[in-house]
């Protein structure tokens, strides 16, 4: 039975990449490693940042809402870097099916 | 004249700083803590050199929304002075007060250099004490100095005669022999539209101290200082 309010956990996983625009001098030079261990088959290679995080909200919209800002205001430049974000319910102990 | 220097946890240039503004200028400077809110008695404002929070996250990502940044971007905002330096120059760009943004050096090297800059502007209290074009030698020391400003950016900086420090060659030539990081355009420091801000990678308080064999970074203090004597800012 619905009683109040019920706030529910989400975890975000945040992948945070470079622009294409920006050169990733790290990436370049992992791409090199590939070639050395003889695989001559790989292609542009980018390093960028995953982020794992769990915040408490209303609504996945909320939740989805709020993180978009965090990434924007914090986990990302948006000068040099793109960011995207997947969310998912964290099941709590004891929730009723 | 008073200059407070900003101190998070992991700057390590701001004793540097003060000793140059203190001791060489002989001008009453104050160290400010990240906590600190109220900087209103300061006349300058210089986010110094190091690793601010430990560079978590990204170079100056972190260090942007300490209290004492909240009050130097309003301190900035009223049009008073800040310099950035290496550090500095980060959260300056991660804050939003100086377009663009640093990253890795291009050869990925943390380079410890001393490297020829050339002065493309005079008219600013920064810099009014150079010569137009003149060539100076300042120490660089950084990972992330590369500077990175889209086409639309690097066009207006260029128009509104914001990039006051190039790389170059000693004898004054900007050219990509001359970039040490891969910086666009070979930018090593500018200013934002208003000229009140400044930042820049080159560590001019290290090349302060006759001591340490060369001078060409006080002549930036000197200047600023002159310029802000002639117009009536008294300590």
């Amino acid at each position: 039975m619905h009683v109040g309010i019920v706030t529910q956990t989400y975890q975000a996983k945040i992948y945070v990449t470079l622009r294409p625009s920006v050169l990733d001098p790290a990436g370049t030079a992992v791409q090199t490693g590939f070639k050395q261990l003889g695989y001559d088959n790989v292609g542009p290679t980018r390093i960028g940042k995953y982020v794992e995080l769990t915040v408490t909200a209303d609504d996945e919209a909320a939740a989805s809402q709020q993180i978009d800002r965090m990434c924007d205001q914090l986990l990302a430049n948006p000068v040099i870097e793109n960011y995207r974000f997947d969310l998912q319910v964290v099941p709590t102990a004891g929730a009723a099916k | 004249m008073k200059f407070g220097v900003l101190v998070f946890p992991g700057s390590n240039c701001d004793r540097d700083v003060v000793l140059v503004t203190r001791d060489l200028l002989k001008q009453p400077t104050r160290m400010v803590w990240h906590q600190e809110t109220d900087i209103s008695d300061l006349d300058v404002v210089i986010i110094p050199g190091g690793f601010s929070y430990g560079d978590y996250l990204r170079c100056g990502a972190i260090s942007r929304f300490s209290p004492a940044m909240q009050a130097t971007i309003a301190h900035a905002e009223q049009g008073k002075l800040v310099l950035g330096i290496c550090n500095g120059f980060q959260v300056l760009t991660e804050s939003g007060l100086l377009p663009g943004a640093l990253v890795r050096n291009r050869d990925l090297h943390f380079i410890c250099d001393r490297v020829p800059v050339c002065v493309e502007r005079t008219d600013l209290p920064w810099t009014q004490a150079y010569q137009p074009g003149q060539v100076i030698t300042l120490p660089i020391a950084h990972g992330e100095g590369c500077y990175y400003a889209d086409p639309d950016t690097l066009n207006q900086l260029q128009a509104h005669q914001q990039i006051l420090f190039r790389y170059c060659t000693p004898s004054g030539e900007v050219g990509a022999e001359a970039n040490p990081n891969g910086s666009v355009e070979n930018i090593a420091g500018i200013c934002n539209r208003q000229g009140n801000v400044v930042g820049m990678m080159p560590h001019p308080e290290r090349a302060s101290d006759p001591t340490l064999g060369y001078t060409d970074g006080l002549l930036l203090f000197q200047g600023l200082l002159n310029s802000l004597t002639l117009q009536g800012v008294t300590a």
